[in-house]
C-alpha cells in the first residue's frame, strides 16, 4: 500500500501499527498515548487496533517509565515507550545509563533490554519552556545504547521498525520541526532501513555537509544554494549518532577534502565534536581546510520569540561553507 | 483536624529469647520445616563470614555483609515459587542462596567478575542481578509484574530494599504504579535501622515505612524481621494474596544491620557499641535456635554437625571460585550489544591489542 502524502509523524504512526501487528510482544506505553493518541498524535489509532493491554496510558512519572520498561523488556516484551518531550527525559536517565544499557553486559547476556524510547526533540515549533531541547549527545555517550534520529518520513518509518526489531535499547529522537513538514510518498511495506549507517542524501565533490535531525532540512537547502554558486556539496544525514558510521563520513571527506558539520544542539561536547575529532584522526592529510561546525551556542534554547536565532539557519551554513571552500 | 494516624499491623511470634510471644499458626507445627529454615539461616551466616574473611585477605573486593538479615531472606526465598522472579538489592545473600544462586557466583560477583550475575540454575534464570543504585530495582520489579499481568500469568515479582531506599522517588513511583495497576508484586523493606551512617529516625518522618503503601492504595504492614516465623507467616499470606490478583503488598521487616554497611565501611564511627550490643540480644539465628532447643528438636550436637556441614559447602564454593579463572578480554566487549556494531569494529581491535600488551587484567600493565 503506497501513501501519497505521509508526514514524518504519520510515518512513525504507520511503523508502530506495523510493528504491533507483526509481533504481539510489542507494547506502546507512555503518558497520554492511549485514548488521546499522544500529544502529537503519533500513537493515534493504536488503542483501538490493539487494545488497552498493549497500548498503555501510564501514571505521569518519567523515572517510573524508565524503570518499568527495563523490567518489561527483561521479561521478553518489547516496550516502545514515549516520553512526551525530550525535556522530560532526564528523570528516566538513571535507568537508561545504569540499567537498560548495561543489563546485557552485567549478566553476560542472561537478561537483555530490547526496548525503544521515542521522544520528540528540538526547537522551532513555538513550544513552551523545556519543550525544545536537543540533548542527543548525552545519550550518544552511553555504551550499550543506540541513538537514532530520522529526518524524513521514509527514514522515520524504516528506522523505527529496525529499532523495534533491535535486541538492544534504542533512543529514537523525533525532530518536532519536521513532524508535519514536507509530506512524501511512502510505501507501508514493512521494509527496514539499516541502523548504524549514514544516509548520503546528495552526492557532491567539493565539500561534505554532515548533519542529522531537523538541521538536515536547512543543510539540504544550503547544498542547493551552493550548487547554484557552482559548488558541489555532498550531504550526509548521520541518522544514527550512536554507534557512528565513521567509514561513510571518512570516505566522503577524503573525496571532497572539505567538511562542515551542522547540528541544532549546543556546540561544546556535541556530536559534531566527536565527528570532527574522528575525521581529523582518520583523514588529516586529505583535508584541504579546517572542519567547521555550525551549531547552537552553549545556551538553553531561548523561549520562542528568539528561538530562530538559536537554530542554525541556511545563511549560517552557507557562511561556514564559504570559509571552508575559500580557505587558502 | 482529621485524624490521619495510620497504624499498620505488626507481627511477632517469638520473643528475642525465643519464647512464644503469640500462639503459633498451624504451619509452624512442622518441625522439619523449622529446622530446614534454621539450617539455611546458619548456612547464610557461615557463608557471609567467609565472604568477609575473603575480602579482608584481598581475595574478593568490597562485600555487603548480610549479618543479622538472615531471617528475612531465608523466609522470602523459601516461599517464592521458582516461576516467581526476585528483583533484589545488594544485601540479599540469604534470599539469593535460597532461590538457587550458587555461592561461587556470589563470590565471583563481589570478586570482580560479571559471570557472578550469569546464574547457572534454571530456577533463577529470570531473577535480576543485585542492584546497586538505590531503589531503582523497585521499578524494574513493577515492569516484571506488569509483564505477568499482561500475559495473565499467576506469578509474583518480589523486590527488596533497605530503609534508606524508601526515601527515593523510584521507590515511591514504584508503589504508585503498583497500586494504580494492582500489580502482582510484593515489596519487602529490610528496615535494618541504618542507611550507611544515617539512622532510620532521620531518614523519614512517617512513624512506619509500611504506611507508604497505604498512600499508594494497597496493604502494608510491619513484621519482626528477626523472627523468621513472623516473616514466613506474613510473606506466605502476602504471596498468596498477590498471586490471586488481589494487588500488591508491602512488608516492612524490622531488623538490625549487625555488620558494617560494606567491608569498606566502619560502623563504629557513627553508632554506639551499646546499641549494637543490645541488637545482638535480638538477632534472628539465636532466636530460632533457642525456640527449637526448647521444643527438644535441637541440641549442641546437631548444631556442631550443621556448622561443619555448612563450612564444607562454603569451602567447596571457595574452591570453585578459586578455579574459575579470569574472563577473556573479549568478554568485556562482546556482551555490550547483542552483536558488537561494525561501526565500532576499530575500537574492538585497539582494545584487544591493548589487552594483548597487558596480558592479564589486574596489574594495569605495570
Amino acid at each position: 500500500m503506497a501513501n501519497d502524502k505521509v508526514t514524518l509523524l504519520e510515518a512513525v504512526n504507520l511503523a508502530l501499527h506495523r510493528a504491533m501487528a507483526e509481533d504481539e510482544n510489542v507494547l506502546v506505553l507512555g503518558e497520554d498515548v492511549g485514548v488521546n493518541g499522544g500529544v502529537f498524535r503519533a500513537t493515534q489509532g493504536l488503542r483501538d487496533a490493539f487494545g488497552f493491554k498493549r497500548v498503555i496510558d501510564t501514571p505521569l512519572a518519567e523515572t517510573m517509565l524508565g524503570g518499568l520498561v527495563v523490567g518489561m523488556a527483561a521479561q521478553g516484551l518489547k516496550p516502545v515507550l514515549e516520553i512526551q518531550f525530550m525535556g522530560f527525559i532526564y528523570a528516566a536517565m538513571e535507568h537508561l545509563v545504569s540499567h537498560a544499557s548495561r543489563m546485557r553486559n552485567r549478566t553476560r547476556g542472561r537478561i537483555t533490554c530490547p526496548m525503544v524510547l521515542r521522544t520528540p526533540m528540538g526547537a522551532g515549533i513555538r513550544a513552551p519552556e523545556h519543550h525544545s531541547e536537543s540533548t542527543e549527545a548525552l545519550f550518544a555517550h552511553i555504551p550499550g545504547l543506540r541513538v537514532v534520529i530520522p529526518s524524513s518520513p521514509a527514514r522515520a518509518y524504516g528506522l523505527l521498525l529496525a529499532a523495534i526489531d533491535d535486541p538492544d535499547p534504542v533512543i529514537f529522537l523525533e525532530p518536532t520541526r519536521l513532524y508535519r513538514m514536507n509530506p512524501q510518498p511512502l510505501a507501508d511495506d514493512g521494509k527496514r532501513l539499516p541502523l548504524d549507517s549514514c544516509f548520503t542524501l546528495r552526492e557532491g565533490s567539493d565539500i561534505t555537509l554532515i548533519s542529522w535531525g531537523a538541521s538536515v532540512h536547512e543543510t539540504l537547502q544550503a547544498a542547493q544554494a551552493l550548487a547554484e554558486q557552482g559548488v558541489s556539496a555532498e550531504v550526509i544525514d548521520v541518522a544514527c549518532i550512536k554507534p557512528l558510521d565513521l567509514d561513510t563520513l571518512e570516505a566522503s571527506v577524503r573525496k571532497t577534502g572539505r567538511c562542515v558539520i551542522v547540528h541544532e544542539a549546543p556546540r561544546s561536547c556535541g556530536v559534531g565534536a566527536e565527528i570532527a575529532a574522528s575525521l581529523y584522526e582518520r583523514a588529516w592529510l586529505d583535508l584541504q581546510a579546517p572542519i567547521q561546525r555550525v551549531t547552537a551556542p552553549d545556551i538553553p534554547p531561548p523561549l520562542y520569540r528568539l528561538e530562530s536565532l538559536y537554530i542554525p539557519g541556511v545563511d549560517d551554513i552557507l557562511h561556514a561553507c564559504n570559509s571552508v571552500v575559500h580557505f587558502a | 483536624m482529621p485524624n490521619n494516624k495510620v497504624e499498620p499491623g505488626f507481627t511477632r511470634y517469638l520473643t528475642p529469647e525465643g519464647q512464644l510471644h503469640t500462639p503459633l499458626p498451624a504451619w509452624a507445627d512442622d518441625f522439619n520445616l523449622l529446622t530446614r529454615l534454621y539450617r539455611h539461616m546458619v548456612l547464610t551466616r557461615v557463608f557471609d563470614q567467609k565472604a568477609v574473611a575473603l575480602q579482608r585477605t584481598g581475595r574478593i573486593g568490597t562485600y555487603a555483609p548480610t549479618l543479622g538479615q538472615e531471617a528475612i531472606g531465608v523466609a522470602i526465598g523459601s516461599l517464592m515459587r521458582s516461576e516467581d522472579v526476585l528483583i533484589p538489592y545488594y544485601r540479599d545473600t540469604a534470599v539469593q542462596l535460597m532461590r538457587g544462586v550458587r555461592m561461587e557466583e556470589i563470590l565471583l560477583y563481589w570478586g570482580g567478575d560479571e559471570r557472578g550475575s550469569d546464574y547457572a540454575e534454571p530456577a533463577v534464570a529470570e531473577d535480576f542481578p543485585l542492584c546497586v543504585p538505590i531503589a531503582t530495582q523497585a521499578l524494574h520489579a513493577c515492569g516484571v509484574a506488569s509483564a505477568f499481568k499482561i500475559r495473565g500469568e499467576h506469578r509474583v515479582a518480589v523486590t527488596t530494599c533497605g530503609d534508606g531506599a524508601t526515601s527515593k522517588g523510584d521507590f515511591l513511583e514504584a508503589l504508585n504504579v503498583a497500586g494504580a495497576w494492582q500489580l502482582p508484586i510484593v515489596f519487602v523493606i529490610n528496615n535494618n535501622q541504618w542507611a550507611i551512617s544515617v539512622p532510620r529516625r532521620i531518614q523519614c518522618g512517617a512513624p512506619t515505612l509500611a504506611q507508604k503503601a497505604i498512600g499508594a492504595g494497597f496493604h502494608g504492614e510491619q513484621v519482626d524481621g528477626n523472627d523468621i516465623l513472623a516473616v514466613y507467616d506474613r510473606m506466605q499470606i502476602a504471596l498468596e494474596r498477590t498471586r490471586q490478583g488481589k494487588g500488591p503488598v508491602l512488608l516492612e521487616c524490622l531488623s538490625y544491620r549487625l555488620g558494617d554497611h560494606t567491608t569498606a565501611d566502619d560502623a563504629t564511627r557513627y553508632r554506639a557499641a551499646e546499641e549494637v550490643k543490645q541488637a545482638w540480644q535480638e538477632e534472628p539465628v539465636k532466636r530460632l535456635q533457642a525456640f527449637l532447643a526448647a521444643q527438644g528438636v535441637w541440641d549442641e550436637g546437631r548444631e556442631l554437625a550443621l556448622i561443619a556441614e555448612c563450612q564444607g559447602l562454603v569451602q567447596q564454593a571457595v574452591t570453585a571460585f578459586d578455579n574459575a579463572g579470569t574472563q577473556s578480554a573479549e568478554s568485556v566487549i562482546d556482551h555490550v550489544y547483542a552483536k558488537w556494531p561494525a561501526a565500532l569494529a576499530e575500537q574492538r581491535e585497539w582494545f584487544l591489542e591493548r589487552a594483548q600488551r597487558h596480558a592479564g587484567g589486574e596489574d594495569h600493565g605495570q
